[in-house]
């Protein structure tokens, strides 16, 4: 028991995002309306942002911005600073979910303006099905 | 139907969950996407290029072809938009004729 | 949504004279840091998306706190178009300058070197600037007109 104990202390961020994919996952597949399709997307991409970040911490590391000179005279140590290619690739992930955001409301826009509803049977009614 | 997408989720969170025993504890500094090609980067970046931020330098230069197609995706997402929604109101009346 | 539409053009909802005064001294200063924080990308955190963003969050303020059509006579349609285009040309034209300058390959900027002699390093420091300025504008320019395109429904008239 306390091995198990142990092992869910230090993995306690996956644990983390587990629970946001499953909220958003839930979301997107559980829900009739579309908006609310649209917030289960967005919740799921934040618990892949956050998985990612999560890779790149080191314990009792420091953040990514160096001293120049120090470092073009004595060198770096790697174990000190944070990873950062998880950083960058979420720094573009994030800028995509808001593109995707954007355009997945444009066409939620269309089908309002199409329909004149957003939930989903009421849509697929309409569509004669 | 939303018992169905409740086992589902849970399902797949389990299975997620199992897939994280073999994953890395947390903050491990030696964990596998810290020892690989992090590594170079943290070392040289600096040096290769003169930007104090490793961020700003991998971002523009190690993965410039990461960001450049990103900055594609979020140009074809305006365009997206931009032909989805956008409507002229027509200048002139249309009951003329 | 028309109703809802109708509805805070006559009653002028949100726009009290509080916030009007203050989001209109407070715009230029939100600009300035979003500037600050493109160009000084190399030594702080910060880069061509987080400016960019802070960019068009000042001008999505100007349209939530006046209306859309105050908003654009800042940011005309037009030139914003102009700017989206010119950001990602900006870097793809710099990624391309880079391939057919004297044999150099797609990205590496120092084979800029040769065209203006500065050293190759001074050369990928520099490449990775003028890429976060057309990372910026692009950035900037796409997200006001997504909230524009989206908050007036695609007319670009008189927004929410």
């Amino acid at each position: 028991m306390d091995q198990i104990a142990a092992l869910i202390i230090a993995k306690y961020n996956y644990w983390i995002y587990v629970t946001l994919m499953m909220i958003g996952f839930y979301a997107m597949i559980g829900k009739r309306n579309l908006v609310k399709k649209l917030i289960g997307l967005n919740i799921f991409q934040t618990a892949i942002i956050l998985m990612f970040v999560s890779a790149g911490v080191k314990k009792g590391a420091k953040i990514p911005i160096l001293d120049k000179h120090h470092v073009m005279e004595h060198g770096v140590n790697v174990v000190d600073i944070v990873n950062p290619v998880p950083h960058v690739l979420m720094l573009t992930a994030i800028v995509v979910a808001v593109s995707v955001t954007g355009v997945a409301l444009a066409i939620l826009l269309r089908i309002y303006r199409e329909y004149g509803t957003l939930e989903e049977d009421e849509i697929l009614e309409k569509l004669g099905r | 139907m939303k018992l169905l997408a409740l086992f589902a989720t849970l399902m797949t969170g389990a299975i997620l969950l199992y897939g994280t025993m073999d994953f890395p504890a947390f903050g491990d500094p030696q964990s596998p996407a810290a020892t690989h090609l992090a590594t170079y980067f943290t070392e040289n970046a600096v040096r290769e290029t003169h930007v104090p931020n490793l961020v700003t330098a991998v971002l523009g230069d190690y993965r410039g072809y990461d960001t450049m197609f990103e900055t594609v995706v979020i140009y074809c997402a305006g365009l997206a938009v931009v032909s989805v929604l956008r409507k002229k109101k027509p200048s002139v009346p249309e009951n003329k004729s | 949504m028309r109703l809802l539409q109708d509805q805070t053009a006559e009653q002028k909802l949100g726009e009290s004279l509080i916030i009007q005064t203050a989001v209109r001294i407070l715009v230029p200063f939100i600009q300035l840091f979003g500037l600050y924080v493109i160009v000084h990308g190399h030594y702080s955190p910060g880069g061509g998306f987080q400016g960019g963003v802070i960019l068009g969050a000042s001008f999505v303020l100007l349209t939530l706190a006046f209306d859309q059509k105050f908003a654009l006579k800042y940011m005309s349609e037009k030139a914003n178009n102009i700017l989206s285009n010119a950001g990602a040309l900006l870097f793809t034209g710099t990624a391309t300058l880079c391939a057919i300058c004297y044999g150099g390959k797609f990205l590496d900027y120092s084979a800029l070197d040769k065209l203006l002699p500065l050293g190759p390093i001074a050369w990928r420091s520099f490449g990775i600037f003028v890429i976060e300025v057309g990372v910026g504008l692009a950035v900037m320019s796409i997200s006001a007109s997504l909230f524009w395109l989206l908050g007036s429904n695609g007319e670009m008239d008189e927004g929410l």
